[in-house]
């Protein structure tokens, strides 16, 4: 067999392969979370919370209303945002006024209450998804097996991800958005209702969540901590890559999946602390981030 | 001060020993968040990191209790310096996700330390003896060393708050170009507070650690790190007898919510309330959410807000104040 360093191809591109699944939610993740920020100015703590019960959503469809994955995919991100904008009319929006920290703990409170909600109902025990059916083959690449689902989950995030840039960049909506980023004040004044902008930005980030929620619930197991667990790591990737570039943030997410997939092999020991190795490494050397325009 | 000090003979000793060691866990991050206005959400890496060293040093290198608990306090201050350090590095709400991601970072090594115990932490620590006379196996000789290390520790933030480094440390807080601009260097003033506020944090957690003769991964666990934001926030940012009230109400809420559950629900007759004790997660959540939407200024913040209104609303006219309706800003 073919090694490299030392280390059998395989397990590399196995390891690879599982890097960049974890690089492809960090990035769908780090996107919503940079979306929400840009806009409502709020670090969304309960990014995680939303990922977590837009994969418990696919689950309890799957469990007692039997809608199939495919009906998950949309009928979760839907449900998580129609959520996430009742939060954001009743309780977000009195604090963009205030200091970003406010919003924070708000949604950091917010993620206690939901994660302790689920932990009632479905204890701290995993919960197996299955995986659809129409995915469940493996290619065989002659080096390696190749399991249809990952190349899914890859191939969906991406191109959600590269959609979510289309629109945001490419768009007269995202101008507008983007506008609203720059000086909110100013884009009222046009004649934009920016309050109702905010609570459909805030939907579409937390559907975000959702949808990598969804993806998730058959590669994990569902668990009411994975989106906490989740966050934290996005929170690093996020200072690594700064909240200035949609696509600076993509990149990094993905990458630093890789990373991580890269560290398994190498020095097992340190795939969990990589990421934030990494943060550090990049707080010394740039502080502003990768990509970042502002301190 | 009386009470204090007569309290051991008429309630529990450890309850009160927890409660001092979390209102001064409470006191350190007032000292940073309420007066230095930087939000660290990893405090629990410095309590939880200075307990493993305490608890280390007392069980395998045996050290006496002195020492262990001085060698804590090093090793959160040490903490701190670097998570600190890292941490000013960006502002706002960078610098919360720094400190947050940092403390995970120190979660992971300490499950992944050998000697550390992993899942199950370091168990059985012994509390060892006073200079080597007072036996502190005693629940009340104990609760004397705490309380005089509280006493300690709330004495420092208080002298530090009151301080020309602590005036300086408002004036960042308040308006950090303008403290820059007046010729401080404002990154050391910043991290010489977070280092104080770790080490502080690392007395508790020392002390926690000897109280209960356990150390676990819940002490360097983010949920705590929370916990202890929840403690100041609902006592008052930057009073200083907040974190103190804040930590007894977040520390008796948690002791006292099953059996309040259990009595809801004979009384009720709703089984449901009877899980209550097991919902801690959902409470704490939902007081967080109450007092970020609704009083801010937290427990005593209101009461000292009340106060004054009382006081000077019959002399002059409340100057319109606009839109401002938070405690002292970050």
């Amino acid at each position: 067999m073919e090694t490299f360093f030392g280390v059998p191809f395989a397990a590399i591109a196995g390891q690879l392969l599982i890097g960049l699944v974890n690089g492809a939610f960090y990035a769908l993740l780090s996107l919503g979370l940079s979306i929400v920020f840009g806009l409502l100015n709020i670090i969304n703590f309960a990014h995680g919370a939303f990922y977590m019960v837009g994969a418990y959503a696919a689950y309890i469809g799957l469990t007692y209303f039997g809608a199939n994955y495919w009906a998950a995919m949309f009928l979760s991100p839907l449900f998580v945002g129609v959520v996430g904008m009742f939060m954001e009319r009743t309780m977000l929006r009195r604090l963009y006024r205030l200091d970003h920290l406010y919003g924070l703990l708000l949604t950091f409170g917010l993620t206690l209450v939901t994660e302790g909600l689920f932990r009632s109902f479905y204890g701290v025990s995993g919960q197996p998804y299955a995986v659809p059916k129409s995915l469940q083959s493996a290619l065989d690449l002659g080096f390696m097996m190749l399991p249809s689902y990952r190349v899914w989950v890859i191939v969906a995030s991406v191109a959600v991800c590269l959609a979510t840039w289309l629109v945001i960049e490419r768009t007269k909506l995202g101008a507008l958005v983007r506008a609203g980023t720059e000086n909110a004040k100013l884009v009222e004044a046009f004649g934009v209702n920016v309050p109702l902008m905010i609570t459909w930005t805030y939907g579409l980030g937390v559907a975000l969540a959702a949808f990598a929620g969804v993806l998730a619930a058959p590669v994990f197991q569902l668990n009411p901590l994975m989106g906490s667990n989740m966050i934290i790591v996005v929170f690093a990737v996020v200072v690594i890559g700064g909240l200035g570039s949609t696509l600076g943030t993509i990149v990094t997410g993905i990458g630093l999946g890789l990373a991580e997939g890269l560290t398994k092999v190498f020095y097992p020991e340190a795939s969990s602390t990589i990421v934030f190795l990494v943060m550090i490494v990049v707080l010394l050397l740039r502080p502003a981030g990768l990509f970042g325009k502002e301190i | 001060m009386i009470a204090a000090l007569i309290a051991p003979f008429y309630v529990y000793p450890v309850l009160l020993m927890k409660l001092l060691c979390f209102a001064l866990f409470a006191c350190a991050l007032n000292l940073l968040l309420g007066y230095g206005g930087l939000l660290s959400l990893g405090h629990a890496a410095f309590f939880g990191s200075a307990g493993y060293a305490t608890g280390v040093a007392l069980v395998a290198w045996r050290l006496p209790f002195e020492l262990s608990i001085l060698f804590g306090v090093i090793v959160a201050a040490s903490l701190g310096f670097v998570i600190g350090g890292l941490a000013i590095r960006r502002q706002g709400i960078y610098f919360a996700m720094i400190t947050l991601a940092l403390a995970q970072m120190v979660f992971f090594i300490v499950l992944q330390l050998k000697g550390l115990g992993g899942e199950d932490g370091l168990q059985q620590i012994p509390r060892g003896k006073l200079l080597g006379i007072v036996n502190l196996a005693n629940d009340r000789s104990l609760y004397y060393v705490v309380l005089a290390m509280f006493a300690a520790g709330f004495w420092l933030t208080h002298r530090i708050i009151h301080s020309p480094f602590g005036q300086v440390l408002v004036a960042i807080r308040d308006n950090e170009p303008r403290a820059t601009s007046l010729g401080y260097e404002t990154g050391q003033y910043k991290l010489i507070v977070f280092v104080l506020s770790a080490s502080i944090a690392g007395l508790a957690g020392a002390l926690k650690a000897v109280l209960f003769g356990v150390v676990t991964l819940a002490d360097v666990h983010w949920h705590l790190s929370g916990g202890v934001v929840l403690m100041t926030l609902l006592g008052g940012l930057g009073t200083v007898v907040g974190p103190i009230v804040g930590a007894v109400t977040v520390v008796m809420l948690e002791n006292e919510l099953g059996e309040f559950g259990s009595a809801m629900a004979q009384w009720t007759g709703v089984s449901w309330f009877g899980n209550l004790g097991e919902a801690v997660t959902i409470v704490t959540g939902a007081i967080f959410i109450v007092c970020v939407l609704m009083f801010r200024r937290g427990i005593v913040g209101e009461l000292q807000h009340l106060i004054l209104t009382v006081r000077s609303r019959p002399r002059t006219i409340q100057p319109q104040t606009t839109e401002w309706v938070g405690p002292p800003p970050f």
